[in-house]
């Protein structure tokens, strides 16, 4: 249970998809004219990231690894497409007003990399807060963007006019250039609030890498150039035990292998003494 | 004598020019427009052209003093880009307006790059886009002797006649700085007297944008018609006063011409093709963001090397 708390901590603040890994920008920029739909963009978002991270994870030993993306993008495409209808049928003018952002929600960057990153390597029940908690991060995250544009652009909070700021609408930040200056603007209170955490000895985790520091199993690893950013910390272990375990039996294989035969055992402790040779021969060189 | 002998590093020889110095020349230069432009049109204008100045210098006091940046409003750019600001908002703006204004042009467009000589497009005129694109309807109510109406380049854009004369001493309506083209025209002669700017973008951009008036303008070589577009709008207040901004131009001489040539083309496209009768404040803000790739193809050839041999050597080298 600790560890589903840590995911939705992760999710929230440590590594919150729109302020820390800025993921997901495009609907991040183009849909948070207002508040509402900030949260209606946001709350959809983790929907469909909770359901398709639980199926993912259900399905995480029957997916060929060679196949994965296309089977993660059938899974997303086809829950993205319940949410689209449900939200047509009940929900019209939210619907209206997000537009080609809800399709567009398939080829999310936190979706697909959840489930590259998380899903695909963990159990069901951990899946399910990963996706909450990343959900939730993304939704404030939209919500805050949004409340900031709709009270300088339009006056107003969740549609509700405020009266006193009738005469003070400045409609740039309802323009695209707003969205980027916001966003910039609360990034960076971020990371203030970040910087006295640890200036007051309550350092927070590092980010990990591009998503999970988990390079291994990333197909873009070999032209990646964010891998310095990756850190090892606690966090790691309990994806690693996958890719730990495999080596070991291989390398068990080998001692069997190599109990089997003798000949091999006995050149490798020859090549081990000369080696040692080698050393001691460096030492005395060195005095 | 005595003074150049100094042992010292280098530089040994000093000028007198430095930042505040050329910003107080620019200021300089701006005061025949800046005179007109209360006469032209009252107190009301004073204080617009009070408040810019002031709320500029003061938020890059403040917002260096909250992220614990050297101190720099002796150099005098932020009262440069206040009064820059001012002349380019119409003299019935609300007070308010022209804050939000200068706070902008300060903090989000100079200070938050790096400060005066980081920043990618003229303070001034970011803040003056943004206040355009926020407040359509107050930027863009001009009044002259009380009286609501268009600018000359608006009656020019519907077909209407327009007293040129008027134009060029600057009798019509229009932003506060920019209707009187000779009072800008005194000012610039100032500054290149001064040595402050050169005339390669100013004339470049006039020549282009003359070229360009004459061939889709629809009027031929009409000069009634030439000369409004010339002294109408911010044309002359952008070409000799923000075009030249040397943060935000390019420094090699061909890239000059090149930066001049896109604002010509951009204003006369802008102002011919596009909905608003005025675009040079766009039309510079574009160019700025040219400028870096501008002057990286036209880095000159240095002395003793060709273009042929340089790819050689540098494959030697590897």
């Amino acid at each position: 249970m600790n560890k589903n708390l840590e995911r939705l901590y992760n999710g929230l603040w440590k590594e919150n998809p729109t302020f820390v890994l800025m993921l997901g920008m495009c609907p991040t920029l183009a849909v948070t004219t207002s508040a509402i739909n900030g949260i209606g963009m946001g709350l959809s978002t983790t929907v469909v990231l909770v359901l398709s991270n639980m199926m993912i994870s259900a399905l995480r030993n029957i997916i060929p690894d060679r196949v994965r993306m296309p089977a993660f993008i059938v899974v997303v495409a086809s829950f993205v497409t319940i949410v689209q209808f449900l939200m047509q049928g009940f929900t019209p003018s939210l619907y209206a007003s997000l537009g080609i952002y809800i399709p567009l929600i398939v080829v999310n960057c936190i979706i697909l990399g959840r489930a590259e990153s998380y899903a695909s390597k963990n159990p069901v029940i951990p899946s399910m807060f990963d996706g909450i908690g990343m959900g939730l991060g993304f939704t404030v995250g939209l919500t805050l963007i949004g409340i900031v544009r709709e009270i300088l652009g339009n006056g107003s909070v969740f549609g509700v006019t405020i009266s006193a700021l009738n005469d003070f609408h400045i409609t740039l930040f309802g323009l695209a250039p707003g969205a980027f200056i916001v966003l910039g603007f609360l990034v960076a209170i971020m990371n203030v609030v970040r910087r006295k955490m640890e200036a007051a000895g309550k350092p927070l985790p590092a980010v990990q890498g591009c998503l999970s520091g988990d390079c291994s199993g990333c197909t873009l690893s070999s032209a990646c150039t964010g891998k310095s950013m990756v850190h090892v910390t606690k966090e790691e272990i309990p994806v690693d035990p996958k890719d730990v375990a495999k080596p070991e039996p291989a390398k068990d294989a080998v001692k069997q292998t190599a109990n089997t035969k003798n000949t091999e055992d006995v050149e490798k402790s020859g090549s081990d003494s000369s080696y040692a040779d080698d050393d001691i021969e460096g030492k005395e060189e060195n005095k | 004598m005595s003074d150049l002998l100094k042992v010292s590093s280098s530089p040994h020889v000093r000028a007198k020019d430095d930042t505040s110095r050329i910003m107080l020349y620019v200021i300089l230069a701006l005061m025949p427009t800046t005179i007109f432009g209360i006469v032209n049109f009252g107190l009301r204008a004073l204080a617009l052209i009070l408040v810019c100045v002031f709320t500029c210098v003061i938020s890059e006091f403040l917002f260096e003093k909250a992220v614990g940046k050297k101190n720099t409003i002796g150099d005098f750019s932020a009262v440069v880009t206040g009064l820059l600001l001012a002349l380019n908002l119409p003299f019935t703006l609300p007070i308010w307006q022209a804050v939000l204004g200068s706070v902008f042009a300060i903090v989000v467009v100079k200070m938050l790059f790096g400060g005066l000589g980081q920043n990618f497009m003229n303070p001034a005129l970011g803040g003056r886009v943004f206040l355009v694109i926020s407040f359509a309807a107050t930027m863009t109510h001009f009044e002259y002797d009380g009286v609501a109406g268009a600018t000359p380049l608006q009656l020019l854009k519907s077909g209407e006649a327009v007293n040129t004369l008027d134009m060029l001493i600057g009798h019509t309506g229009g932003t506060i700085g920019e209707t009187s083209a000779l009072c800008i025209l005194i000012g610039a002669i100032i500054l290149i007297l001064l040595g402050v700017i050169d005339l390669t973008i100013p004339g470049v951009y006039i020549v282009t944008f003359s070229i360009f008036i004459i061939l889709f303008g629809g009027h031929g070589f009409d000069t009634t018609y030439l000369v409004a577009h010339l002294c109408g709008g911010g044309l002359m207040l952008g070409a000799f006063f923000m075009a030249t901004d040397y943060v935000t131009s390019p420094i090699t001489p061909s890239g000059k011409v090149i930066f001049g040539i896109c604002l010509g083309l951009l204003t006369g496209i802008f102002r011919i093709f596009g909905n608003s009768a005025e675009g040079v404040s766009f039309a510079i803000i574009f160019s700025n963001l040219l400028v870096p790739l501008i002057e990286k193809v036209t880095v000159p050839r240095a002395f003793g090397i060709t273009r042929e041999k340089k790819p050689k050597e540098v494959k030697a080298n590897e």
